[in-house]
């Protein structure tokens, strides 16, 4: 009678496929790594209330809509007077701008947009490898802080000869990122803390450490009042990329350099399979011997690492003059969006880094030239962020398939089971 | 009452899971729905509940059409269901959960569970049943939250009980005690559709029996079929109820347990003083009901359990208190029992899959970096080797029936080098071509004299493919005795009675 065995209806009831994991589980794979269509069309969606949001506090437009009934045209012109400019201040202030005499001086937005975006990259990458093994690092201020204050301290404090001396700072200050996020990934693996708990916390401690330091310890200026540190010693600064006359500096090469690099560690390397395994199934990979708590803290150590990288390259690169305890200055938060932007994929997360580079640095233009407050760029990110995590909503407003429904998977499973037969 | 299907068609999208079935079921009679997985024995059910609309065809209570929007209109129609997985809440109380969805309320919006516990005593009184009301379900055995489960069902006043799959996960002293409750509903009235793939139960209870297989209905049987007509009908071609072995050939003492004890976290005792050997090229089957420590005892011998005392070791090296990974290393081969859950990763390619416990040294690795057109290579040939059936090695393992999953993760374990072979619940939810796949596999490997271990709570397999069966009984070794030991030896076994003298030392 071995004809009848196997008692789990697993593939007797048709729509529920085999082993679905928890409700959790599934939100927080959608949302980190869902597919890029969905990314683009929250940015487009994000536009597009964004504009709504810049015609309603547009004063022309008010205006104009006060007699909208007698003369309708006035009000669709300052709309699109509004709109068009707003955007087109956007675009000139990150990319490229037509009213500058040169292309030598035309360019100098986009080189500010990848200035801005290189720490938003290399953070990042950091919460996005930390997502793919199923953890959520919202520590890259205390991560980017401990960093910066390390490296930074071997930046103005230590004497080496240049290069080294560049080396070293870079070194230390990516090991002081990486030991702030090993502490998170040792507290979950020795005694199953959460993740999200620790990594808040420890951005207070850093937070006022760093403060305490700055004030009264070894990072303050000596003979100064402000809580700053002195400035970087030049054979610690960054190179210039382009010259004097940009700001550009080598940390965007090292922001490249690092997407190589997480790209290689997840797509190519065996630690970043056990990762990827780790963050898809933790119980299959500890039946195939995968020591699930050893990666829980490797990938809080790399994790934490790249997000040092990001607060060195602060320290560095772009503030050299002395830094403050403010110098995160919100990198570490919008890092997530920008994981999460880039579906936590490296080269996702390079060109969503730079996006979000553009519009800071188109932020500013736009309030400057039109008159469009800051405050609506960062209106259009946090809608980005609030789409993305609502993809059902996206896919509704397009009108885009549900990937993998029920209808579909069952398909596949049984006829493939008919099929086996 | 009386229940009559009529012409139900299910589709999901081209698969036709129902079609046009006919069902009647006459009050006061226990019909049996027999069936593979996957035959379409649970869409037909849930079409019944409400949960899915039926393209075609109609459902009629004592030959009035229903039109039911969801389950609340087939509960409130008198249609009540008994779930394979309890729909009940643990941290309740028998009587909370008996009340849940149609809770009686007094002034102020406060619970009446006076009522609700008159109301569970009254119908557990009728039936004989022994359920405190105010037990909380997750302290109660698994027999009893069933129990609950059509406590919960009558206290709604269903006159047409489902139940689906019920003694999965019941010992056999459950099982009949289950049948009695069937018979004595069935004399109150009540009709009832059992759903089961297990022949045995069927000829024992059932008035009436409809086969169906792929879709649709195959026939009506009586309960005097039998095994081989029934399963015959079932899966649509003659049926070889056996697995072909020859008589095994046992070499030395491989893996030898000795005083094995496993602890939970709160101190309580697993797997109990548990001593048995294997020999090379033998097949020892543990067989038992789910939950009497044959799970928390693989999970010691690969060294997943923290808990664990005693000696296990495999050709005189000792495995105890070893990670997982160097048990592996030592030659283990591993099927885990939840195979979605511990044996593959669903969004894994087949060819990632394969080369999941793998992933430290050669030859899958070479200095950090994974040898991807080796790895292809091999997955190529396994895929070919063990049949798996997909679109090709980069699909993910997800995407394939149970079937193709088992193959996969036996294609990984059967690849490496072994001295030892532990398959727990090797073909369970598959269908009867792979069971037949597995079964060969796990027999050839027998015979190339590598030790095999399998772990089985069905007593069809447990008898196919056993050389020696070792019974297990609330973390205990009740016995081990050779593998043509009858079944109703091995059923008394299972329920803890060690076997009259004999065998208990083999």
């Amino acid at each position: 009678m071995s004809t009848t065995q196997g008692q789990g209806t697993a593939t007797d009831t048709a729509t529920s496929p085999a082993g679905q994991p928890s409700r959790w589980d599934r939100m927080f794979r959608e949302i980190t790594t869902g597919s890029a269509i969905i990314s683009v069309l929250a940015v487009v969606l994000a536009l597009v209330v964004g504009a709504v949001m810049i015609a309603f506090t547009n004063k022309d437009v008010q205006a104009s809509a006060g007699y909208f009934f007698s003369r309708p045209g006035d009000t669709l012109a300052a709309i699109w007077n509004a709109v068009s400019g707003a955007y087109s201040a956007l675009f000139q202030g990150s990319v490229y701008n037509f009213r500058r005499p040169s292309f030598a001086a035309g360019i100098k937005p986009l080189t500010e947009t990848l200035t801005f975006a290189t720490p938003l990259i290399m953070a990042g990458l950091g919460v996005a490898l930390g997502f793919r093994v199923g953890m959520f690092n919202i520590g890259g201020r205390g991560q980017m802080l401990i960093a910066a204050a390390l490296g930074g301290w071997v930046g103005f404090a230590v004497d080496l000869p240049y290069g080294l001396h560049l080396i070293v700072a870079l070194v230390v200050g990516i090991l002081g990122g990486a030991l702030w996020g090993g502490v998170v990934g040792l507290l979950k693996a020795r005694t199953g803390a959460h993740e999200v708990i620790t990594t808040i916390m420890l951005n207070y401690v850093a937070f006022y450490l760093v403060s305490y330091l700055l004030r009264d310890g070894f990072l303050q200026t000596p003979g100064s009042n402000n809580p700053k540190s002195p400035a970087t010693k030049v054979t610690a600064v960054f190179p210039d990329l382009l010259g004097p006359n940009y700001i550009l500096h080598f940390g965007f090469i090292l922001a490249i350099l690092a997407t190589i690099f997480t790209w290689w560690l997840l797509a190519r390397s065996n630690l970043g399979f056990q990762f990827r395994a780790v963050g898809l199934n933790p119980h299959a990979a500890k039946v195939a011997g995968i020591s699930v708590k050893r990666m829980y803290v490797y990938a809080m150590m790399l994790s934490g690492g790249l997000v040092g990288l990001a607060g060195i390259n602060q320290v560095l690169g772009t503030t050299t003059s002395g830094f403050g305890a403010g110098l995160d200055s919100g990198i570490g938060f919008d890092a997530i969006t920008v994981a999460l932007l880039g579906r936590s994929k490296p080269w996702g997360v390079f060109w969503a880094g730079i996006l979000f580079g553009a519009f800071k640095a188109g932020g500013f233009s736009m309030q400057a030239a039109e008159g469009v407050p800051i405050d609506i760029v960062l209106v259009v990110q946090s809608l980005i962020v609030l789409f993305i995590a609502a993809p059902p909503l996206v896919r509704a407003i397009f009108r885009l398939p549900v990937p993998g429904t029920t209808r579909r998977k069952t398909q596949v499973n049984v006829s493939q089971e008919v099929a086996a037969k | 009452m009386k229940l009559e299907l009529r012409g139900i068609t299910k589709k999901f999208g081209a698969l036709v899971a129902n079609d046009h079935i006919n069902l009647t079921v006459e009050a006061g009679e226990i019909h049996a729905l027999l069936g593979e997985n996957g035959a379409g024995k649970s869409t037909l059910m849930n079409v019944l509940y409400g949960l899915y609309r039926a393209e075609e065809g109609e459902i009629l209570l004592d030959d009035v059409v229903q039109h039911f929007a969801g389950p609340g209109d087939a509960m409130a129609a008198g249609i009540g269901m008994v779930h394979q997985h309890f729909m009940l809440i643990p941290v309740f109380t028998v009587a909370e959960n008996v009340m849940l969805g149609h809770e009686d309320t007094k002034t102020g919006g406060r619970l009446d569970l006076v009522a609700a516990r008159k109301r569970v005593r009254e119908i557990s009184d009728r039936f004989g049943f022994d359920v405190d009301p105010d037990a909380l379900v997750e302290d109660l055995p698994v027999g009893v939250q069933q129990r609950v489960e059509i406590i919960k069902a009558v206290s709604r006043d269903a006159k047409v009980l489902v139940f689906d799959e019920p003694t999965a996960v019941l010992t056999p002293q459950e099982t009949d005690e289950l049948m009695v409750i069937m018979r004595q509903l069935k004399d109150a009235g009540t009709s009832i559709v059992f759903i089961t793939h297990k022949l045995r139960e069927v000829r024992a209870v059932a008035d009436r029996i409809t086969v169906i297989r792929l879709g649709a209905v195959v026939g009506e049987a009586s309960p005097t079929a039998t095994n081989v007509e029934l399963a015959t009908m079932m899966v649509g071609r003659a049926v070889d109820l056996t697995v072909d072995k020859a008589p095994a050939i046992p070499g030395d003492a491989a893996l030898v347990v000795a005083n094995l004890n496993v602890l939970d976290a709160h101190g309580q005792v697993l797997v109990n003083n548990v001593s048995f050997e294997v020999h090379k090229g033998e097949i020892l089957a543990i067989a038992g009901v789910q939950g009497n420590g044959q799970t928390e005892l693989t999970e010691a011998l690969m060294g997943l359990q923290p808990r664990v005392s005693g000696e296990i070791t495999l050709d005189g090296k000792s495995l105890r208190g070893h990670s997982v990974r160097q048990v592996l290393e030592a030659g283990v081969g591993f099927v885990p029992e939840d195979r979605t859950e511990d044996g593959l990763v669903g969004e894994f390619t087949i060819a990632e899959n394969l080369m999941l416990d793998r992933s430290n040294d050669e030859p899958f690795v070479r200095r950090w970096n994974v040898q991807r057109a080796l790895l292809a290579k091999f997955a190529v040939e396994k895929v070919k080797e063990f049949d798996v059936r997909s679109q090709g090695i980069e699909t993910p393992v997800g995407r394939l029936s149970g079937g193709n999953q088992q193959k996969v993760v036996l294609a990984r374990e059967l690849s490496r080098d072994l001295r030892l072979f532990v398959a727990a619940q090797p073909t369970r939810g598959l269908d009867v071509g792979s069971i037949e796949f597995v079964h060969e596999r796990i027999v050839a490997t027998r015979d190339s004299g590598t030790p095999v271990v399998v772990i089985s709570t069905e007593l069809d397999e447990v008898a196919a493919l056993a050389d020696r069966i070792m019974v297990m009984y609330r973390g205990r070794i009740v016995g081990i005795v050779p593998g043509d030991t009858p079944r109703a030896v091995l059923g008394l076994m299972m329920a803890g009675e060690a076997p009259a003298g004999e065998g208990a030392a083999a």
